[in-house]
């Protein structure tokens, strides 16, 4: 199985293909709607991440030792951008999950074209899928 | 003669590049940009004149006093205030709303009601709350319409004996409904209630005559209005700022001080403890200078043309609904696209260089009574033009074909 690291590069590959924003947003939008929708039972405001202008609902459960996470949102473009998160994170172990590095946001030029109350969003999402991770570490030992 | 060419070069900022394209700002309901002749004067203030103002004995401290005072003069004539100390300079509206609740703390009781409007801003619901929760007193909240103005009849029926102050906004920040202050004010009065008016977003377009209108209090922001960020005022009637107790202790705000009294000082520096903002206050002066040489009228009347082209080219895109259809309306267009999050027509219109507000604009309660997650806000100001009003429409084109 590929490893967070390989996935990110991945991504990273796949982002430095397009030229100019327009590209980049409309790969964002189709990943959007690939996104491993969360169940209605789990759209509850408790699976709400805060600190997005849009809504986000994040759910994970446990597979073996995996986890696996799905998500909504009522808006696109957000949509698109936890599509790649669950991309790189899902389906690992919650140990690698808490250890891996999330600089690959920087260099798929997302930080950047994104405006601070998205950015803080995104950062709420890691910070949220890292919490899944520790909760369910703990779980594991 | 308006020349809106002329107008934009004394806006530095409006020709810079945004996303590698010439800035559309159209978030002026945010904020406001600053011209060159607001922006000399601040530094002008650190380069001459920077000092701390009403102690020292000195030159520098009798000019940047001079210069602070001149600015309050300049706000009392522009609202028309009887004196001026009745002017309080505060931080912005946000400091002069808390600045009378925390007042009124002392003078309310258990069962008293205070009434504020559907259309309000956050900052004009939230310290009234707090307000309430500390004296007991009942936040009572006046109904709005579909059109997005206010109930007037509901209005009149919560009127009683027991109200004791009444908030409205003079322009709704998140629809651009022109409420009508002067019948609001003249029925609050009737039953002896006193009123809180929030011009932030009335300011920018109307100048408003506080004797004209008999409002008690009337609060407004300076960075709406070409001034920096801040900086604004708290107008309130003589008799009644010096019923109020003082908002914050410190320097400035005394007359006298030992252990074992203190004294006040008189209005208007009882309400300004500590050194205040003194280039913010002086910019603010300098910033209703530029506005009034402009000249309001005329400024009222561009805005109206940039309202009505706006409104009629965005009303062809399919999909489009308008939030707000008041038939007063200051230069604001709060709209949805069908089946669209406005979050995702913000986020393409950055791109593509125009600079709007989406969310819930801080009235979450306007948001709730429409049942949505908020809108996207355009909001013009004189230096626009209609070109940029074609960059949006355009925009809004793209987006929806991007996102659909």
């Amino acid at each position: 199985m590929e490893s967070i690291a390989e996935r990110q590069q991945e991504v990273i590959e796949e982002f430095s293909l397009f030229e100019d924003w327009m590209q980049r947003y409309e790969h964002m939008i189709d990943l959007g709607k690939s996104l491993p929708l969360i169940a209605e039972e789990h759209k509850t405001d408790d699976n709400i991440i805060k600190g997005c202008q849009s809504k986000v609902w994040v759910h994970a459960s446990l597979e073996g030792d995996q986890l696996i996470f799905t998500a909504d949102s009522d808006a696109i473009i957000t949509k698109g951008i936890i599509a790649i998160l669950i991309r790189v994170f899902s389906n690992q172990h919650p140990k690698a999950i808490l250890e891996a590095d999330t600089n690959f946001i920087d260099e798929i030029g997302l930080k950047e074209h994104l405006s601070p109350t998205r950015a803080n969003g995104l950062v709420s999402m890691i910070k949220q899928i890292k919490m899944y991770a520790v909760a369910f570490q703990t779980q594991l030992n | 003669m308006f020349d809106v060419t002329k107008i934009r070069a004394d806006f530095p900022i409006l020709s810079r590049k945004v996303n590698g394209q010439d800035l559309v700002y159209f978030d002026n309901a945010a904020t406001s940009q600053t011209p060159l002749q607001v922006i000399d004067v601040i530094t002008d203030y650190y380069c001459r004149l920077n000092a701390n103002i009403h102690r020292g004995v000195h030159k520098l401290s009798q000019e940047a006093t001079d210069a602070y005072e001149g600015a309050r003069k300049t706000i009392q004539t522009h609202f028309n205030a009887a004196h001026s100390h009745e002017i309080i300079l505060t931080a912005g509206t946000t400091e002069s709303i808390n600045l009378i609740a925390s007042g009124y703390s002392s003078l309310l009781q258990n069962g008293d009601e205070l009434l504020v409007s559907a259309l309000e801003h956050h900052s004009n619901i939230v310290p009234w709350q707090m307000l309430c929760e500390r004296t007991g007193a009942k936040l009572k909240v006046i109904p709005m319409t579909q059109e997005g103005t206010l109930d007037m009849s509901a209005y009149e029926s919560l009127l009683n004996s027991k109200t004791r102050l009444v908030f409205v906004n003079h322009v709704s920040n998140a629809l651009g409904t022109v409420n009508p202050i002067e019948e609001i004010i003249t029925k609050a009065h009737a039953v002896d209630a006193k009123v809180l008016i929030d011009g932030a977003q009335a300011c920018p377009h109307i100048k408003p005559d506080v004797q004209e209108l008999d409002v008690d209090y009337y609060v407004t922001s300076a960075h709406k209005i070409c001034g920096p960020t801040g900086v604004g005022m708290l107008y309130g009637k003589e008799t009644l700022l010096n019923k109020l107790p003082p908002y914050q202790g410190g320097g400035e705000m005394i007359s006298t001080v030992t252990f074992e009294k203190t004294t006040y000082a008189d209005l208007p520096h009882k309400f300004e403890a500590g050194t205040p903002n003194i280039a913010g206050g002086i910019a603010f002066g300098a910033a209703l200078d530029y506005m009034n040489n402009i000249g309001f009228e005329t400024i009222a009347s561009y805005e109206e043309e940039l309202l009505a082209y706006a409104t009629n080219k965005l009303r062809e895109i399919p999909g489009l609904k308008i939030f707000g259809e008041a038939a007063k309306k200051t230069a604001v267009i709060s709209f949805n696209i069908d089946g669209i999050h406005p979050y995702d027509i913000g986020s393409i219109l950055d791109q593509l260089g125009i600079a709007v507000r989406t969310g819930h604009h801080c009235a979450q309660p306007i948001m709730d009574y429409y049942q949505i997650p908020g809108t996207v806000r355009a909001s013009f100001a004189f230096y626009n033009t209609k070109e940029e009003i074609d960059r949006l429409d355009a925009g809004i084109r793209k987006a929806i074909e991007m996102l659909q």
